[in-house]
């Protein structure tokens, strides 16, 4: 199925320039590999070498961090939205 | 250069008092705009024209961390209204307003614009940065006392 994959300022000229996509997959994971073959520049900036999901980004599907889904194997549903946002931090 | 509204700098100061002892942090709005009367050469080709309060969810007076779903909604909203996230400010409640290590090692956008606002002293001070590359450089900061966007 196809899902619209919104994406931070800062993927956004690894992708063409476009704000969001839309991406065939059943699971996150399986969305993140279609974008990264279709637009290569994004391999590492989203999953690290490992298969994780890098330290530094967030994934919503909906309202909800897919960290406390079942991450990168989170099942998708016809109309879901998925927001990667890098984190935003710092301090002294 | 970072173009804001009159009254911008007033409000985030107002909201970082009101987020001691932590440290307060939010997101900058804005859009782009083609206006070389007013612009310099960089790239600092956006305005800013809205600013999210986000949730600090280390709630420490030393470091903050966006809370990604505040983050995630003042995106969905600043597309919505044409606009996009274009930086991020937040308070140094006891040291100088300039970036840390910590705040360069996780500048998280190279074309974002790091608004810091120290409550070191008794009159804060706002200042404004670009972070690439590890590299850090101060810009100034323009308030606007109208828009035609």
């Amino acid at each position: 199925m196809s899902v619209e994959v919104r994406l931070p300022t800062l993927l956004r000229p690894h992708v063409g320039g476009n704000s969001s996509l839309e991406v065939e997959g059943n699971t996150v994971g399986q969305v993140i590999d279609q974008m990264v073959s279709i637009y290569p520049d994004l391999e590492g900036q989203i999953i690290t070498p490992n298969g994780d999901l890098h330290k530094f980004i967030n994934i919503y599907l909906n309202d909800d961090d897919i960290r406390y889904l079942d991450k990168l194997d989170t099942k998708l549903n016809a109309g879901d939205t998925i927001s990667i946002l890098p984190a935003v931090a710092g301090g002294l | 250069m970072l173009l804001l509204p009159p009254n911008f700098t007033k409000e985030i100061i107002a909201y970082c008092l009101d987020g001691l002892p932590n440290e307060a942090c939010g997101l900058l709005a804005g859009k782009q705009v083609d206006n070389k009367a007013i612009l310099e050469e960089d790239d600092s080709s956006e305005i800013t024209l809205h600013w999210y309060p986000t949730r600090n969810d280390a709630a420490s007076a030393k470091v903050y961390t966006v809370n990604p779903l505040d983050y995630m909604k003042a995106d969905r909203d600043a597309e919505s209204k044409g606009m996009q996230i274009i930086g991020v400010f937040h308070s140094h409640t006891h040291t100088d307003p300039y970036p840390s290590p910590t705040d360069v090692a996780q500048a998280p956008d190279p074309n974002w614009h790091y608004v810091l606002v120290s409550l070191k002293y008794e009159i804060a001070a706002v200042r404004s940065y670009r972070i690439k590359e590890g590299k850090i450089s101060e810009e100034i900061i323009v308030s606007q006392n109208s828009y035609n966007y």
